[in-house]
């Protein structure tokens, strides 16, 4: 190092001046130890991770049957029986009920953000957006349980606690990141497609709808699979609201149990193959959660974000 | 016949005063150059005549702008001012989507629908910027994968598919390489029998080798307007020699 430091500089160091180069140099080394390490605490946190839920959950899930876990529609661990379909479909539900409620509200937020609100409006949007961002889950569930159960008692009849609540709830829960993932791709649109609409005669609407908009559809596309994550992964403020039944819904007033909701509400108590049994549901999570990353990457890459 | 009448026309952007009391009529069916240093205000012009200054904040306008008689200020549609008065900017900027939606674009804007007329607007508009037969077999291709030349005459054909009467140019051929750059005075030349062309440049050979008529511009003055070649061969204006000259610029 210390070589290399005097060659770039092309001056020959005294005796002093080398001794101060070498402290540097230590210095230096140390802290690129320091990051290095860090960073691999972080790596090891992830394979450690993945290494505790297959060794702990692939045995139970083998046990169990893998065909039988995966499809069986009914669970009830008193009798041995870990049918983790309702749990799945559950999870599928709530997450595509939130992306209906989410995606198109937090699209058009994050166009209007982009490119209709006025200077001051954005500054009372921004920080509202992130603010929003910032709300701690429980107390998302805690608005659900005192706001959107009781309106849906009202409106619809039923409990309230219900499929429907869940996905209201989470609508609302990712649009901070459908809004900001949108409109940093949509700012990124070069000025030049705006322009080059208007001088064809567009409004300004049709150039940000038909050329802004489509322009950014990539990294619009991964907003929403950040968006499918956070539903899918959400565990506190659905269990608050959804009913937790783990029974396949047949509408959307009934109660619904999600893979995140399964695994929070009993292991607390569960033992042996119920515990086991658990830990292959968050396995289950995990692919689903996997999968989604690696969707977004791809998109990320295509996005050029 | 002048088809752009432009009268004392003052420009700022915030305190700079961008064009200072300009004067100049530009005739139809033939090829304008503005020419002259950077910052000189001809980009600028050129803006106002599409109003696309608009975008610009704190840009403020005096004077009038004529269109065939209409003031262009004076509570004129912008919409259909741009569909009569097209640009095509510095940089290629087609959108990205395919060469038939771009050229399509423009006639879906102003309500044009119909897989046959469409069809047959992109085509014409395709062979009027000389660029149909390279790409007639390709219309489904996306337009960011064409070369910066093909970019630039794709842009072309999307200007002119919303049939304007005046085809505004900002350098477009700044970008290009020389071949791409002959094949578009090429197009431009040919295109002088239908269109009102005005065309920015740095490229003083440029201008003397398209051009009907040259204005030439130094910091925001309107410095000498005339015939191209008088105006390369005898110039009135020390300036203009100065500059055609090579002193400085």
């Amino acid at each position: 190092m210390a070589e290399r430091r005097s060659d770039r500089g092309g001056i020959a160091f005294g005796p002093a001046e080398g001794k101060n180069v070498s402290l540097k140099c230590f210095r230096e080394s140390l802290a690129a130890g320091l990051f290095a390490a860090a960073a691999c605490i972080c790596v090891l946190a992830v394979v450690l991770i993945c290494a505790f839920l297959l060794a702990n959950g692939i045995p139970g899930m083998v046990r169990i049957g893998v065909f039988d876990f995966l499809t069986g529609t009914r669970w009830k661990p008193s009798n041995n029986l870990y049918g983790i379909m309702p749990m799945i479909l559950g999870s599928l539900y709530v997450t595509a009920g939130a992306l209906l409620v989410g995606v198109p509200a937090g699209i058009l937020t994050a166009l209007f953000m982009s490119r209709f609100a006025s200077r001051r409006m954005l500054k009372f949007m921004k920080p509202a957006v992130s603010l929003l961002a910032g709300i701690p889950s429980v107390v998302f569930g805690f608005f659900g349980l005192v706001v959107i159960v009781p309106l849906i008692r009202e409106l619809f009849g039923g409990n309230g606690s219900s499929l429907l609540a869940a996905c209201v709830l989470l609508g609302m829960m990712i649009l901070p990141t459908i809004i900001t993932v949108s409109e940093s791709a949509l700012n990124a649109v070069p000025q030049s497609y705006y322009e080059g609409a208007l001088a064809l005669g567009a409004t300004h609407e049709r150039a940000v709808f038909r050329v802004v908009l489509p322009a950014a559809k990539s990294g619009v596309a991964a907003s929403v699979i950040l968006g499918i994550g956070r539903a899918i992964g959400e565990a506190m403020a659905v269990m608050m609201v959804a009913g937790n039944w783990p029974v396949i819904p047949d509408s959307l007033l009934k109660g619904v149990r999600t893979l995140t909701s399964n695994i929070v509400m009993e292991m607390g108590y569960a033992a042996d193959l119920h515990r086991e049994a658990l830990i292959a549901t968050a396995v289950v999570l995990f692919v689903f959660i996997l999968s989604i990353n690696l969707l977004f990457s791809i998109l990320k890459r295509r996005a050029g974000l | 016949m002048a088809k752009f009448e432009i009268e004392n026309l003052n420009l700022w952007y915030g305190s700079h005063h961008a064009l200072k009391h300009v004067s100049l009529s530009i005739e139809a069916l033939k090829i304008t150059a503005l020419i002259g240093p950077s910052g000189c205000g001809k980009s600028t012009l050129l803006k106002t005549l599409n109003r696309m200054n608009d975008l610009v904040e704190g840009c403020r306008i005096t004077g009038r702008v004529l269109l065939d008689g209409q003031d262009v200020y004076g509570g004129m549609d912008t919409s259909l001012l741009r569909r009569r008065v097209g640009m095509v900017f510095q940089k290629p900027n087609p959108f990205p989507m395919s060469v038939y939606d771009n050229v399509a674009f423009g006639p879906r804007t102003h309500g044009i629908r119909g897989k046959a007329r469409l069809d047959d607007i992109v085509e014409r508009s395709l062979r009027a910027a000389a660029i149909w037969d390279e790409l007639k077999d390709c219309l489904k291709k996306d337009a960011l994968r064409l070369s910066g030349g093909q970019q630039q005459r794709l842009c072309i054909a999307r200007a002119l598919a919303v049939e304007p009467e005046v085809l505004l140019m900002d350098e477009p051929t700044s970008a290009l390489d020389p071949i791409s750059t002959s094949r578009i005075e090429d197009l431009v030349v040919s295109l002088k029998q239908n269109y009102t062309i005005i065309i920015v440049t740095h490229n003083m050979q440029q201008a003397a080798r398209i051009s009907d008529r040259t204005a030439f511009f130094l910091l925001g003055e309107l410095v000498e307007y005339g015939d191209t070649e008088k105006l390369f061969s005898l110039p009135r204006d020390k300036r203009t020699e100065n500059y055609i000259t090579g002193r400085f610029g």
